[in-house]
């Protein structure tokens, strides 16, 4: 059994429904194969804001906190990640740099892959390429979209009427 | 046999309750246990509600958080001038309480399998019972997951008993919205932490309680996941009033909520909600 492969399979029992979830297991073990273990310690800088997205992981364990730094209030948390989820997209499109910072929230494992090699190896295979940027735009942009635009709405401000079951009312 | 102790009233008059616990759970939001003063309610099951009635100034529904013999638990939240009353009520003071109204969650038929529960905000209130529930039968069900999601760190309830069904065993995910300073935890809606919680979308009953937004997102993406619209159980909220289904107050489409739900199955409650303003 060659490493891609093993990867895959321990993949496949790990992260169930997460981003390699996502993926046919033909696809799922070729983007493995460019992939390497890493690791981090919590509290670890994986990259700052504006800087080159030349790299991205899946998070096998641990969390990532993405921050956006304001001046006067630091770094501040807007997401965070956790296990099977993609941690970087910006590495996939112009002008690959990062939008966000992250930094660990405890120890992470995460599958780590070199950003040119990906992008060379989407442009050779197109299947995969698609598969891999449809996957991209799915599981991480589209759901962390519709989510970033949930927590807009602020649902759980006061409500403006009706009368709630759940232990509240309006009157 | 019935038990004295448990007759059933009419269910439009109020029976005297007496507060015999009250605890502050977020800036807004009080638990409240009740006792009945005489007659006691017949039996709630969890995802019903009463309507509780702070003297002299009215009657609003509430689902019960807590069911131990004939003590009820509620949660409110302050929206209003009954629920601020009710947010105010101190130890042996009485409330009017009637009930029990409307539809449970129907944990049972979810034997033999992995127990979902999805709550954002107050919603966490209707889904204690199921939690509790579930822990206590742990040979009657699977893998128990409990995803939490709320405004911010101070508006998070339960938050040393949930630590308590973590070690009990139950995989439990809570992330806020706003988080302050000191918050470690995950950040995003709730709805992001159906990607790292460990069940079988075609072996799992799921649970979901919160603003109704939240409830549409959260089963869409369950659907997409694999589950059958009918394993998932919403609690949905409409203006209530008389809890009889008479006045029709809290009519959606079809179903009066307070008699026909508030609990229902996504797969009823799914084409109702897609239509505007019903």
């Amino acid at each position: 059994m060659n490493d891609a492969h093993e990867r895959a399979e321990k993949a496949g029992t790990t992260v169930g429904h997460g981003f390699l979830g996502a993926l046919s297991p033909g696809h799922r073990e070729r983007l493995l194969s460019f992939s390497r273990e890493t690791s981090f310690p919590a509290g670890t800088r994986i990259f700052d804001e504006d800087g080159p997205a030349d790299r991205f992981w899946i998070l096998r364990c641990g969390h990532v906190a993405l921050d956006v730094h304001d001046p006067g209030r630091g770094a501040v948390v807007v997401e965070t990640l956790g296990e099977g989820e993609l941690l970087g997209w910006s590495w996939l499109f112009e002008p690959h740099r990062w939008h966000l910072g992250a930094t660990t929230r405890d120890l992470v494992e995460a599958y780590e892959f070199d950003a040119r090699q990906m992008r060379a190896a989407i442009t050779e295979d197109p299947a995969f390429g698609l598969a891999v940027t449809q996957c991209v735009a799915s599981v991480a942009i589209g759901r962390r979209l519709r989510a970033c635009r949930i927590r807009l709405l602020d649902l759980y401000g006061p409500p403006g009427t009706g009368a709630a079951t759940h232990g509240g009312d309006a009157s | 046999m019935i038990a004295p102790e448990v007759q059933v009233c009419p269910a439009g008059v109020p029976l005297p309750y007496r507060v015999v616990g009250h605890a502050i759970e977020a800036p807004d939001v009080a638990t409240i246990a009740l006792e009945p003063v005489g007659t006691a309610l017949p039996p709630f099951a969890p995802g019903q509600f009463a309507m509780v009635y702070a003297f002299g100034v009215g009657d609003i529904p509430v689902s019960v958080c807590g069911i131990e013999g004939r003590r009820l638990t509620h949660t409110i939240r302050t929206v209003g001038a009954i629920s601020g009353a009710l947010h105010q009520v101190r130890t042996d003071e009485m409330v009017g309480v009637r009930g029990p109204f409307g539809t449970g969650w129907e944990l049972p038929a979810a034997t033999g399998q992995d127990v979902l529960v999805v709550a954002g905000g107050i919603g966490m209130a209707p889904l204690r019972p199921v939690v509790l529930a579930a822990l206590a039968a742990p040979e009657r069900y699977r893998r128990l997951n409990v995803l939490i999601g709320a405004r911010t760190p101070r508006d998070l309830l339960y938050t040393q008993e949930t630590a308590n069904w973590q070690a009990a065993g139950a995989q439990v995910l809570v992330t806020v919205d706003r988080p302050d300073a000191e918050w470690t935890g995950d950040v995003g809606v709730v709805t992001t932490l159906l990607e790292r919680a460990a069940f079988d979308p075609h072996e799992t009953a799921a649970f979901v309680c919160g603003p109704e937004v939240m409830i549409r997102a959260t089963a869409r993406d369950l659907v997409h996941r694999g589950l059958a619209p009918d394993r998932i159980r919403v609690s949905l909220e409409r203006t209530m009033h008389c809890g009889t289904g008479h006045c029709g107050h809290c009519q959606l489409g079809p179903l009066l909520l307070c008699r026909d739900g508030p609990v229902v199955d996504w797969f009823r409650a799914q084409p109702l909600l897609g239509v505007r303003e019903l």
